[in-house]
């Protein structure tokens, strides 16, 4: 202890300035507090926001894959065996109504705090908008155009394929657009049990309240769905190309 | 398992206290869709019935499905900072577009001809819009209202984020109140949307006119 004090009164006693920590330059708005500081946004991009940016959207993808594979098979099924609709729908409307945040939560005690948890609940989410935008997107060929295709000589499997899947298809996509935004949406959630994400600049932010953090990302998963759902209606067009060539005549 | 039982022996013990934040839960929710119901019911009714507007509907609906929750909570953090303002502002911006868009199809849809036929009564636009118009758009313009107020209980967990309170707060608080309790109030808000759910279906489903009841 008293070697502590003398060492303190010697430091002293040498006649050093004392230290001030230099934590850099920063502009008046990050230390009042902005609403939106472009500066620090701009200079924490690459080390805070990108990156969950990128987690963000490799989330999204992977949830919004695997539903789509799990979904419109059973949509197909559906399509062919009329009974399984109303369970099916029943079952991931079931899945879509719990809250987001019950679902990580609930899933916890299974499957632990990992990226496993989040995508289970994340593709949960997707399958009710997917299946019925199918099923619908199905339902909807006219008659007509189907008798036409038995009258022609088509087998089931080739009326599928070739003539109600392609006229299903803009159902298909608005089921996709529809879910993939919806997941983008609920990813931000999932940061609260994995630290991936644009939801975890916001999380770690709760601790101390910094604007720019918040608001920063809060705009990115905005940008971020506003992107994904125009890119989708996008592929949609160039996907059916019948349906503008319609819409010009 | 033993997490899942000792949750419910958590609700046993704790009953008052998840009560009281379901209330909490419940009265946030309501306030967040009542002054939704009061901007977007009128504008969507309005715009539906004079057959315009279905861009700026459609328009609204999309970009609100594309607003993620807990970043409009976020931004809000940042413009109007901590409390129940803030959860309040974002709860109504989710669940203005459902009932917008509803509202709108709701009216829209109804048939020309039914409208046309009042006209030939001699009804004047308001009694057409109170006594043809409006009952048969209601049980759409429900629909609207059934998934808003799901998506706002839903949302209102995220609240406790902003210092909303509600039953967020209880599954956001692991070190208060262990492991079982953050599953009980996870639980009990999974059973409150599924409730509302059911509850808004089964109301729904009786709100179509005598009539044109299938």
């Amino acid at each position: 202890m008293s070697g502590l004090l003398s060492l303190a009164a010697g430091s002293l006693a040498a006649g050093t300035d004392p230290v001030i920590p230099d934590f850099g330059t920063v502009s008046s708005c990050v230390r009042d507090n902005g609403v939106f500081c472009v500066d620090w946004f701009t200079a924490n991009f690459s080390s805070v926001f990108g990156p969950a940016l990128v987690q963000h959207v490799r989330l999204t993808l992977i949830a919004v894959g695997i539903g789509f594979l799990i979904a419109f098979p059973l949509a197909l099924l559906a399509h062919f065996r009329k009974w399984l609709v109303r369970p099916l729908g029943g079952l991931t409307s079931f899945l879509y109504t719990i809250p987001p945040m019950a679902l990580f939560t609930l899933l916890v005690p299974v499957s632990g705090l990992s990226v496993l948890t989040a995508e289970i609940a994340l593709v949960a989410y997707t399958l009710m908008v997917l299946f019925k935008s199918t099923v619908t997107g199905l339902n909807e060929v006219p008659e007509d155009v189907r008798r036409a295709g038995v009258g022609m000589g088509l087998t089931r499997r080739e009326i599928l394929w070739r003539i109600e899947l392609p006229l299903a298809l803009p159902g298909v996509i608005s089921g996709l657009r529809v879910a993939t935004v919806t997941t983008i949406s609920v990813v931000e959630i999932a940061a609260f049990i994995i630290d991936q994400g644009l939801g975890s600049p916001i999380i770690q932010g709760l601790q101390s309240p910094f604007n720019t953090q918040f608001i920063g990302a809060g705009l990115l998963a905005v940008a971020l769905a506003l992107a994904a759902d125009g890119l989708l209606v996008l592929l949609g067009r160039v996907l059916t190309p019948w349906a503008r060539t319609r819409r010009t005549v | 398992m033993h997490t899942f039982l000792a949750s419910f022996s958590f609700m046993a013990d704790h009953f008052g206290l998840l009560l009281s934040r379901t209330v909490d839960h419940l009265l946030l929710s309501a306030a967040g869709v009542a002054v939704a119901l009061v901007i977007a019911v009128p504008l969507g009714v309005w715009l539906g019935h004079r057959g315009k507007g279905s861009f700026l509907t459609v328009s609204i609906s999309n970009i609100g499905r594309a607003l993620p929750s807990l970043a409009l909570i976020a931004i809000f953090l940042g413009l109007l900072g901590i409390g129940f303002v803030n959860v309040m502002t974002a709860l109504v911006i989710m669940a203005i577009p459902p009932v917008l868009t509803h509202a709108y199809l709701g009216v829209e849809q109804v048939d020309a001809d039914l409208v046309r036929a009042a006209r030939g009564m001699g009804l004047t636009q308001w009694q057409i819009l109170w006594r043809v118009e409006l009952p048969l758009a209601l049980p759409v313009l429900f629909t609207g209202i059934r998934i808003a107020v799901v998506y706002v209980i839903s949302s209102a967990t995220l609240a406790a984020v902003a210092g909303g309170g509600g039953l967020g707060d209880i599954i956001l608080n692991q070190v208060s109140y262990g492991l079982s309790g953050v599953i009980a109030a996870a639980l009990w808000v999974a059973v409150l949307a599924l409730v509302a759910d059911g509850l808004f279906g089964a109301v729904g489903n009786r709100l179509a006119p005598r009539g044109t009841r299938v």
